[in-house]
């Protein structure tokens, strides 16, 4: 895992640049998953849609459907500013979801394998849709948390479950038809262990 | 107004840089990352060489480093739970002590400046002051649990023989990422990601001003807030004993500089934005004023980069 930079330095001039991202950065980094990395516009440049796009089909880490399934996103809630900035906001299916953390943080992780590394990303709860909402807020924007977290191998395993994309698969994922009924989701299927 | 050049780009670390700590005789910049490496940098000549990466040490991201006020001692705190201490000896440096103790990651660690206690503190809520015994035996001395949540950061104040809960701060509307004391310890500066800078003030028992300190306990009140400035979390903060600047490391890429205004009131202090640097480009984690050399400041940041930056 040979560095092609030097590691003296002389005084910075404007030609001296930090190292590309294809030099240093990405050793540490976690390969991008196989459903394809920046959805940028024509322009080079990333808008909500192109964001929703690498957030819409990351999978519920209970229940056999997509975010976008399940509402929890939505193209909406993704707002993208000064072009380097974008706000997420997800809405957990119920005000208890014991899952919201792991949906938020599922989230984060896959904007920061795909989204170039200078763009700030801020991922939050849908205001007044979770009990939880504040603890849950700070923890999700305490990158240092999320940092040790993305550490810890049995909760990046689920966090990889959650972002493997059905790539081949035929199926779409329609709207459950009891909408307004969530907890009729989780009585038939199996929750997965912890 | 003051300006802030940067002067040197220091490159080495692989992925984000956490933390940069001056040897307190200035001529050494220790830094450390998610690289789990500690890379100590000095000057040769014009420009600052890497002169050691010490890479086994630690099994994960290291956090923190900070240095005795001796400067014999190097400490090491990490993700993988454990404090390293590392001694200079025979052209190398070796880890002479690992602390284990917390339960999860260690965020920060600090001597006092007797060099009599060592603290640490992490996402166990905890923090642990340990006594070092003559022979550089550390035990621990306490393990404190006033925190209700992930403890960021510990630090000694400048002239503190004793330490003692004395004041529990509560101001900042979320997490407090930093701290620093001024060269005299009797101020100190909080930032956070709430995105302000908040000035705490020690008032001693009998203070002129009357504020109140039961159990003869020394009070701290805060003086100032500094909103407006910062667009991102502010990670880490630094007061330089020298000229009393403070600088700080933003999640917005740059680097500010404050001043205590000439007509700053003494209980109602103001401060003033002296410079901005831009130039890492990503989140700044870490700032840190060069004890010996005024002006002289380091940063590490998210870009994997170490800067070194000079306050006209």
């Amino acid at each position: 895992m040979s560095c092609a930079c030097a590691c003296a330095s002389g005084p910075s001039t404007d030609s001296q640049e930090v190292p590309a991202r294809g030099c240093c950065q990405d050793e540490i980094k976690p390969s991008a998953t196989k459903s394809g990395c920046c959805q940028e516009n024509s322009d080079g440049k990333f808008d909500s849609k192109g964001i929703y796009e690498l957030i819409r089909n990351i999978m519920d880490p209970e229940h056999p459907l997509t975010l976008e399934a399940l509402n929890v996103v939505n193209q909406a809630d993704v707002k993208v500013y000064n072009e380097r900035e974008v706000m997420v906001l997800f809405t957990p299916t119920i005000p208890h979801c014991s899952m919201a953390t792991m949906i938020g943080l599922a989230i984060r992780v896959r904007l920061l394998r795909t989204l170039p590394p200078t763009f700030k990303v801020t991922v939050r709860i849908s205001p007044g849709t979770h009990v939880s909402e504040h603890p849950i807020n700070k923890q999700l924007a305490d990158k240092e948390r999320v940092a040790a977290a993305m550490e810890n191998r049995n909760l990046l395993a689920v966090i990889e479950q959650c972002l493997t994309f059905e790539e081949d698969s035929d199926i779409h994922y329609d709207k459950p038809a009891s909408c307004g009924n969530p907890d009729g989701i989780s009585a038939t299927t199996s929750i997965s262990g912890s | 107004m003051g300006r802030l050049e940067g002067s040197h780009i220091l490159h080495g670390h692989k992925g984000r840089v956490w933390n940069v700590a001056w040897h307190p005789e200035g001529h050494l910049l220790a830094s450390c990352g998610e690289d789990k490496t500690i890379r100590i940098w000095g000057r040769d000549g014009q420009k600052w060489v890497c002169k050691t990466c010490l890479s086994d040490g630690h099994s994960r991201t290291i956090r923190a480093v900070s240095w005795s006020a001796c400067g014999k001692f190097l400490a090491s705190a990490s993700f993988d739970g454990t404090t390293s201490v590392w001694t200079y000896t025979k052209g190398d440096y070796d880890c002479i002590m690992s602390l284990e103790g917390h339960e999860n990651e260690v965020k920060s660690s600090a001597w006092s400046h007797s060099g009599q206690y060592f603290a640490t503190c992490g996402r166990d809520k905890t923090v642990w002051v340990w006594e070092v015994a003559e022979d550089n035996e550390y035990e621990c001395a306490a393990v404190l649990f006033n925190h209700a949540q992930d403890v960021k950061k510990v630090a000694w104040q400048p002239d503190g023989t004793e330490w003692v809960q004395c004041a529990n701060l509560t101001s900042h509307t979320s997490t407090v990422w930093s701290i620093a004391f001024n060269g005299s310890g009797d101020r100190m500066a909080s930032s956070s990601d709430d995105l302000t800078v908040k000035i705490w003030q020690e008032y001693p028992p009998g203070n002129a001003q009357g504020i109140e300190t039961p159990d003869n306990i020394p009070a701290w009140k805060c003086v100032c807030t500094l909103s407006g400035y910062h667009s991102r979390t502010v990670y880490d903060i630094s007061w330089c004993p020298l000229s009393g600047r403070i600088a700080t490391a933003c999640g917005d890429d740059k680097i500010r500089v404050f001043q205590e205004s000439p007509e700053s009131d003494h209980d109602a202090p103001t401060f003033e934005l002296e410079g901005t640097a831009d130039g890492h480009t990503q989140d700044v984690n870490a700032v840190a004023w060069n004890p010996k050399e005024v002006g002289l400041l380091a940063s590490a940041s998210d870009d994997g980069t170490v800067r070194l930056w000079c306050a006209k």
